[in-house]
C-alpha cells in the first residue's frame, strides 16, 4: 500500500487541475483511501503528479524496426549506452534503441503505455517476442491490413461482411489490439513499382478497389466490430507536397467512422513542389475542429538524426533517391512492405524547417488537446525520447521564438507558428501525453488517477525547465510499484500486453486456408502467434 | 615521458582507448597504473598488463608487442605517442591532433573518421585506412596518415579531407566511395577508385584501371609542385617535373558522379 502526498494532481480525465491532493495505491490500482499498518508514504511535496504517459504511435518493435536496427549502426555507436548492472540489461539508446532500452527509456520519460503502431502478421510472433523484453511499460500493437491483398480481393468482389470476418480474422491471427492502415492501396501499388496517390483512382491490379474505398471500409469494419481502438490510419501521400488535399478527403470519405489520424504533421502540407513546400497547418486544423468523431497525433519533427521506418514503400524510395543514403525495402508477401532511411533534419534545410514548424502548430492550433496528441511517429520525426524538448516548445513561446529566429528566412513565410501565441498548460500536457491518448486507444484503466485506474504515476519536480522536468521523472510508478525513486531506475517489472478477440465467423478460416496455400510461402498453421507467446496478456472481448 | 611496456602479448586482443596522450598527460604513475583496460570481456588495471615508467607527459612510448592492443591513441587530440613494434586495430581513431608514430606494423582501422594529426607506420598497414566505420557517411576529414610499407583493402574508404600515403601496394577498394581529400599508392591491387565521388588518387605505378574511368590527357598538374613540397617535409617524394615524366589522369567513376580523379605516373622514355 502505498500513499502518494503533497503533490499537485494534474489528473484531467477527473478534472482536477493541479489541486494538491493524496493518490492511494493498493494492489496495482488507485484506490480511495489506505488505511492500516505498511504503508509507504512518498512526499511529492514540489512535484507534480501524472497518471503515467501513453504513447500512441510509435514503432519500437518488430522487423522493420529491427531491420533498422541492424541498417544503422552509425547510430548506435553515437548512442546512449546501458551497462549491465544488478537492474538493468545492457543496450544502447539511440534513434532505434534496443528492446530493454526502450523500456528504461520510456520509463525514464515517466511513460508506462505504449502502441506499437505498425505490425504485419507476418512479423507478429517477432513483434511480441520483443514487446515482451521491454520492460516497464503496458503494450498494444496495431496491425498493418489496409494493404492485404486477400483483403483487398474481398473488397474488389464486393464481399464486405466476409472481408470484416477476415479482418477480425487477421487482427486476433496477429494478438493485435487495433487496425493499421498505411497509404491505403499505395503498398500493394508499389509491387508493381506504382503508389496510390488519388483516392478515387482504382488500386493497381484491381479494378474497383480504391483508396477511398480501402479507407471508408476499414473504418466501417473496426466500428462494426466494437474495437476499443479506432481505424488507426496513415494517409495517402505522406510527406509529399500539397498533400493537404489527400488528407482532407480522407477524412471526409470516413464518412462519420471513428479514425485515429496518424503523425498529421507528415500529410499537412500546401505547395506542389520541396521549393514551394508551405504549411497547411491552418486549414487542416480548421477542417479537423469540426470532425469530433476524429483523434490525431502530431507527428512531430525535431532537428537531428533520424531514422524513417514505414510500411509506406513507395514514399521511402522517393525518401531514397532525395537523400543519396542507405535504402531498406522490405516486401511483407501478400500484407504490406516496409521501407527504410536514415534522415537528418536541419534546421537550415527549408522543408525540414517548414516540417518542424508543422508539427507544433498543429498541436497548438487544434483546440481541443484530447484529440491531439504528442507524437514524433519515432524514430520517424524524432527519437521519442526527445519528447520533452517538444513540451518545452509547446509550453513556452518565448523559447519557441527564440528557436524561430533560427529558421531559414525562407522558411519563415510559409508557416504559422511566429503568429501563434498559446502556451500549453500543465493540465494541458497531462491530456496529449497521458490522458487524451489513452482514451483513443479505449484503455479506461489507463491516462487518469481515478479510483479503479492502474496505479501508473509519474511524478516530477516542478521545475520551470520544462524540459528538464519532463525529461527526469523524480518516481515512476508503474502498476503500483515504485520502478523509478529518486531518478534512478530501481526496479524491474515486466509490462502487460492488451490484445482483442473480436467476434468472428469461424468458417472464414476455411475460406482462407487454400488462399493462403496458395499465395504464402509458409503453413497455414504456423501463421496465427500462439497466446502462449504473450505472457499474461490482458484480452478484451469484442462485438 | 611515459614509458609503457606490455609484460606479455595475449592471448584475447586489449583494448585500451586510455593509451592516449591527453588521458596520461595529467596523471600521476599511480594513477596511469590504475587506468582500465580491457583484456577480452575482463576489466583490468593497466599496470596487470604494462610495466609503466615515468608520469605527466605528452610524450608517451610504448614497448613490446602491442600488435593486439587496440585503440591506442583513440580521439587524442595532441602530444606524441610512439609505438616502438607493432600496433594494433584502430590506431589513433578520431584522433583530432598530435602526431602517432609506429616503427613496425599497423593493423587495421588506423585513422578511422579522423578529423587531424599525423599517423607514420614505419611498417606495412592493414586495411580501411582513415576510413569512414560502418554505416558511417564519412571517414577521415583531416590530418595524415604515411605508410612506408604496403597496406590493406579499402584504403581511405569514404574519406572526404586529408592525405593517406601509401608508399608499397595498396589492396583492393582503394578510396572506395571516397568524397574527397588526397591518397598516394605506390601501386594498387583492384578496383581503386570504385564509387568515388570527388577527390584525388595518386599512383607512382601503372594500376588496373576499372572500365569506368575515362582517360582525358597527360600532364603535369601545377599543384603537384606546390603539394610535392609539403610532402617532402614527410619524407614522401612526389615526381613533377616535366623532365622525369607526366600524369596520365582519368575521371570517374562513372558508376557514380565521375568527379573524381586518378593520376598515374609515367616516367618519361
Amino acid at each position: 500500500m502505498l500513499r502518494i502526498t503533497g503533490g499537485r494532481v494534474f489528473d484531467p480525465a477527473n478534472d482536477i487541475d493541479g489541486e494538491i491532493r493524496d493518490v492511494c495505491i493498493r494492489d496495482g490500482q488507485i484506490v480511495e483511501e489506505v488505511e492500516g499498518d505498511g504503508i509507504r508514504t512518498i512526499d511529492a511535496s514540489g512535484m507534480v503528479v501524472f497518471p503515467g504517459g501513453v504513447d500512441v504511435h510509435t514503432h519500437v518493435a518488430g522487423g522493420a524496426l529491427n531491420f533498422a536496427r541492424a541498417m544503422t549502426p552509425e547510430n548506435h555507436r553515437a548512442a546512449a549506452k546501458f551497462t549491465h548492472s544488478p537492474e538493468l540489461r545492457a543496450g544502447v539508446g539511440g534513434t532505434t534503441p534496443s528492446t530493454f532500452a526502450t523500456g528504461y527509456l520510456y520509463a525514464g520519460l515517466g511513460y508506462t503505455t505504449v502502441n506499437e503502431a505498425a505490425v504485419p502478421v507476418l512479423s507478429a510472433r517477432h513483434t511480441h517476442e520483443e514487446l515482451r523484453d521491454t520492460p516497464l511499460v503496458d503494450k498494444t500493437c496495431c496491425v498493418l491490413m489496409a494493404n492485404n491483398e486477400l483483403i483487398l480481393d474481398l473488397l474488389e468482389e464486393g464481399e464486405t461482411e466476409r472481408a470484416k470476418h477476415l479482418l477480425a480474422w487477421h487482427l486476433w491471427a496477429a494478438k493485435g489490439y487495433g487496425v493499421k492502415a498505411v497509404n491505403p492501396g499505395g503498398v500493394t501499388a508499389w509491387k508493381w513499382g506504382k503508389d496510390a496517390k488519388v483516392l478515387s483512382e482504382p488500386v493497381p491490379g484491381y479494378s474497383k478497389v480504391t483508396p477511398a474505398k480501402i479507407i471508408s471500409s476499414m473504418a466501417a469494419m473496426v466500428d462494426e466490430l466494437g474495437l476499443p481502438h479506432p481505424l488507426h490510419l496513415h494517409c495517402n501521400n505522406l510527406g509529399a507536397p500539397g498533400n493537404i488535399d489527400t488528407t482532407i478527403e480522407t477524412m471526409k470519405v470516413l464518412g462519420g467512422h471513428r479514425a485515429h489520424m496518424a503523425h498529421l504533421q507528415f500529410h499537412s502540407y500546401g505547395g506542389d513542389d520541396w521549393d514551394n513546400l508551405r504549411s497547411e497547418s491552418v486549414r487542416l486544423a480548421e477542417f479537423f475542429n469540426g470532425q469530433p468523431h476524429l483523434t490525431a497525433d502530431a507527428g512531430a519533427i525535431l532537428f537531428g538524426d533520424s531514422v524513417t521506418i514505414t510500411a509506406d514503400g513507395p514514399w521511402q524510395h522517393l525518401l531514397y533517391q532525395l537523400t543519396g543514403r542507405k535504402w531498406g525495402n522490405l516486401d511483407v508477401e501478400n500484407e504490406t512492405g516496409c521501407g527504410v532511411v536514415p534522415y537528418t533534419y536541419k534546421g537550415t534545410n527549408m522543408v525540414n524547417a517548414v516540417q518542424w514548424a508543422v508539427g507544433l502548430e498543429l498541436l497548438l492550433l487544434i483546440d481541443d488537446p484530447w484529440r491531439i496528441y504528442l507524437t514524433t511517429d519515432h524514430p520517424n520525426g524524432a527519437c521519442f525520447w526527445r519528447y520533452p524538448e517538444i513540451i518545452h516548445l509547446l509550453m513556452n513561446a518565448d523559447f519557441r521564438r527564440e528557436c524561430i529566429e533560427k529558421l531559414p528566412e525562407k522558411a519563415l513565410e510559409r508557416i504559422h507558428l511566429p503568429g501563434i501565441d498559446r502556451e500549453y498548460t500543465l493540465s494541458e500536457i497531462a491530456i496529449i501525453i497521458s490522458a487524451g491518448p489513452a482514451r483513443a486507444l479505449g484503455m479506461p484503466q489507463k491516462g487518469h488517477l481515478g479510483v479503479g485506474a492502474d496505479a501508473d504515476v509519474a511524478l516530477y519536480n516542478d521545475d520551470p525547465d520544462r524540459e528538464r522536468m519532463f525529461g527526469h521523472p523524480r518516481y515512476l510508478l508503474k502498476g503500483g510499484e515504485v520502478v523509478i525513486e529518486e531518478g534512478d531506475i530501481r526496479k524491474m517489472v515486466d509490462g502487460r500486453e492488451s490484445i482483442v478477440r473480436p467476434s468472428f465467423d469461424k468458417d472464414i478460416e476455411e475460406y482462407l486456408r487454400p488462399l493462403f496455400e496458395q499465395y504464402y510461402t509458409m503453413s497455414f498453421e504456423n501463421y496465427p502467434v500462439e497466446m502462449e507467446r504473450l505472457e499474461g496478456a490482458d484480452i478484451r472481448e469484442c462485438g | 615521458m611515459i614509458t609503457l611496456t606490455l609484460k606479455e602479448q595475449p592471448e584475447v586482443p586489449i583494448e585500451a582507448e586510455a593509451l592516449s596522450p591527453d588521458i596520461l598527460a595529467d596523471l600521476g604513475n599511480d594513477e596511469i597504473r590504475a587506468l582500465p583496460v580491457f583484456l577480452g570481456k575482463r576489466q583490468l588495471c593497466l599496470e596487470e598488463l604494462f610495466e609503466v615508467e615515468g608520469e605527466s607527459s605528452e610524450e608517451v612510448e610504448i614497448h613490446g608487442d602491442a600488435g593486439r592492443v587496440k585503440w591506442l591513441g583513440r580521439g587524442m587530440t595532441r602530444g606524441h605517442l610512439k609505438v616502438v613494434g607493432n600496433a594494433g586495430m584502430h590506431l589513433g581513431a578520431f584522433m583530432k591532433g598530435g602526431t602517432i608514430e609506429v616503427s613496425g606494423n599497423a593493423s587495421d582501422w588506423i585513422g578511422a573518421e579522423m578529423s587531424g594529426g599525423l599517423i607514420r607506420i614505419g611498417g606495412n598497414a592493414g586495411g580501411q585506412i582513415g576510413a569512414a566505420y560502418r554505416g558511417s557517411l564519412t571517414g577521415m576529414t583531416a590530418g595524415t596518415v604515411v605508410v612506408e610499407g604496403s597496406a590493406g583493402l579499402e584504403v581511405g574508404m569514404r574519406m572526404k579531407r586529408g592525405t593517406i600515403v601509401i608508399k608499397g601496394m595498396a589492396k583492393d577498394f582503394t578510396g572506395l566511395e571516397m568524397k574527397g581529400g588526397t591518397i598516394i599508392l605506390g601501386g594498387a591491387e583492384l578496383r581503386t577508385g570504385a564509387w568515388m565521388n570527388r577527390g584525388t588518387i595518386i599512383s607512382l605505378t601503372p594500376i588496373p584501371l576499372l572500365p569506368t574511368f575515362a582517360y582525358n590527357c597527360s600532364y603535369n598538374p601545377t599543384f603537384l609542385r606546390v603539394y610535392a613540397r609539403e610532402l617532402a617535409d614527410l619524407g614522401v617524394s612526389l615526381p613533377f617535373e616535366e623532365s622525369e615524366g607526366s600524369y596520365e589522369s582519368y575521371s570517374g567513376d562513372a558508376a557514380v558522379s565521375r568527379k573524381g580523379e586518378l593520376l598515374v605516373w609515367q616516367p618519361a622514355g
